[in-house]
C-alpha cells in the first residue's frame, strides 16, 4: 500500500529529515548524526518517507544518498497548505497587535 | 466574535484569494498593514522575526525586510515588495521578490499582491489577491517554499523540529 504525504510529515522527525536533505542530497548516516535516535529509527523514517514517495537515492561510489523528491503538483499543494497556514497564525498574530493597539489608544 | 477567514487556491489563474475581518476599524488594520513598526510585530511567522531595512510607502517606493530566528540566522536573505498603486484606506497593490540585502531581485520570480480593505460596523475587512506570473514561478515559489518556508511553517507546528536541526 503506497503511504499518502500526511502520513510523511505527520512525524516531526520525518519532517525535519525532509528539510534537510531538501538543501541537500544526504547520506543515513550524514541524517542521523542530526538527531538523538538510534540509526535503526532513521532508517525506519527513510524507508517511511520512501513508501511516500518523497526519497529519491543516488549512489556516489560506495555511499546512498537520499534526497528529496517530490512531483511538481504535489509540491504545489503542499506549499499551499503551508502558505495557508502560516497566513493564518499570521492573522491570528495580527488580531492580537490589533486588540493591544486598541487598548492603547483608549 | 468569530472573524470569517476564506483561503482559496486557483491553480488555473495561478492566483491566491484571501479573505480576513479583523475587530478594529480600518484606520488602524490600515496602518497595520502600511507601517513597518506594525508589520514587524505580526508578519513574520513565529518564531522567526522580521526586521525592516527600508521602508517608503508611496507609489514607487519600497519596503525591503528579511527575516530571521533566534536560533538561525538567514544568510542575508532579503524579500522586497515593491509598492506600485496605493489608494489610501482602500486599497494598493504590491510587486514581491526575493532579494539581497540591498534590495536587487534574487531570480526572476514574482508575485503582485493586491490588498483591498473594506470599512465594517465593527470590524474591517481585508481581501488579498496573490498573482504569480507563471506556472514556473508557483513552481519556484513552491520548491523555495518548501525548502525555505518549511523551516517557517514546520517550525509553528512543532518547535521540536528547529531543536532538532540547530543543536547538530
Amino acid at each position: 500500500m503506497r503511504r499518502d504525504i500526511f502520513q510523511a510529515i505527520a512525524d516531526p522527525t520525518r519532517r525535519a529529515i525532509l528539510v534537510l536533505i531538501a538543501v541537500q542530497a544526504m547520506t543515513p548516516n550524514a541524517i542521523a548524526e542530526h538527531f538523538d535516535i538510534t540509526r535503526q529509527s532513521i532508517s525506519k523514517h527513510l524507508r517511511v518517507l520512501s513508501e511516500c514517495d518523497l526519497l529519491a537515492q543516488k549512489q556516489e561510489g560506495r555511499e546512498i544518498f537520499y534526497e528529496l523528491k517530490i512531483d511538481k503538483m504535489k509540491e504545489i499543494d503542499t506549499w499551499l497548505a503551508q502558505f495557508r497556514k502560516i497566513t493564518e497564525e499570521r492573522f491570528q498574530q495580527l488580531d492580537q497587535v490589533l486588540y493591544n493597539l486598541k487598548n492603547k489608544k483608549k | 466574535m468569530s472573524l470569517l477567514f476564506d483561503f482559496v487556491a486557483d491553480k488555473e489563474t495561478k492566483t491566491i484569494y484571501i479573505t480576513r475581518e479583523f475587530a478594529a476599524d480600518l484606520d488602524l488594520v490600515w496602518d497595520a498593514f502600511t507601517k513597518s513598526e506594525i508589520l514587524e510585530q505580526w508578519y513574520a511567522p513565529k518564531p522567526y522575526q522580521l526586521r525592516t531595512k527600508e521602508m517608503d510607502f508611496r507609489e514607487g517606493g519600497r519596503w525591503l525586510y528579511t527575516m530571521f530566528s533566534p536560533e538561525n540566522d538567514n544568510k542575508g536573505r532579503y524579500s522586497l515588495v515593491e509598492y506600485i498603486t496605493i489608494q489610501p484606506k482602500s486599497n494598493f497593490s504590491t510587486k514581491n521578490t526575493f532579494s539581497d540585502e540591498n534590495g536587487n531581485s534574487i531570480g526572476s520570480a514574482f508575485s503582485i499582491v493586491k490588498n483591498s480593505f473594506k470599512a465594517g460596523s465593527d470590524k474591517t475587512t481585508v481581501y488579498v489577491e496573490k498573482v504569480f506570473d507563471d506556472l514556473a514561478t508557483l513552481e519556484m515559489m513552491a520548491t523555495n517554499g518548501f525548502k525555505e518556508g518549511t523551516a517557517a511553517g514546520f517550525n509553528n507546528l512543532d518547535e521540536y523540529l528547529l531543536t532538532l536541526i540547530t543543536n547538530k
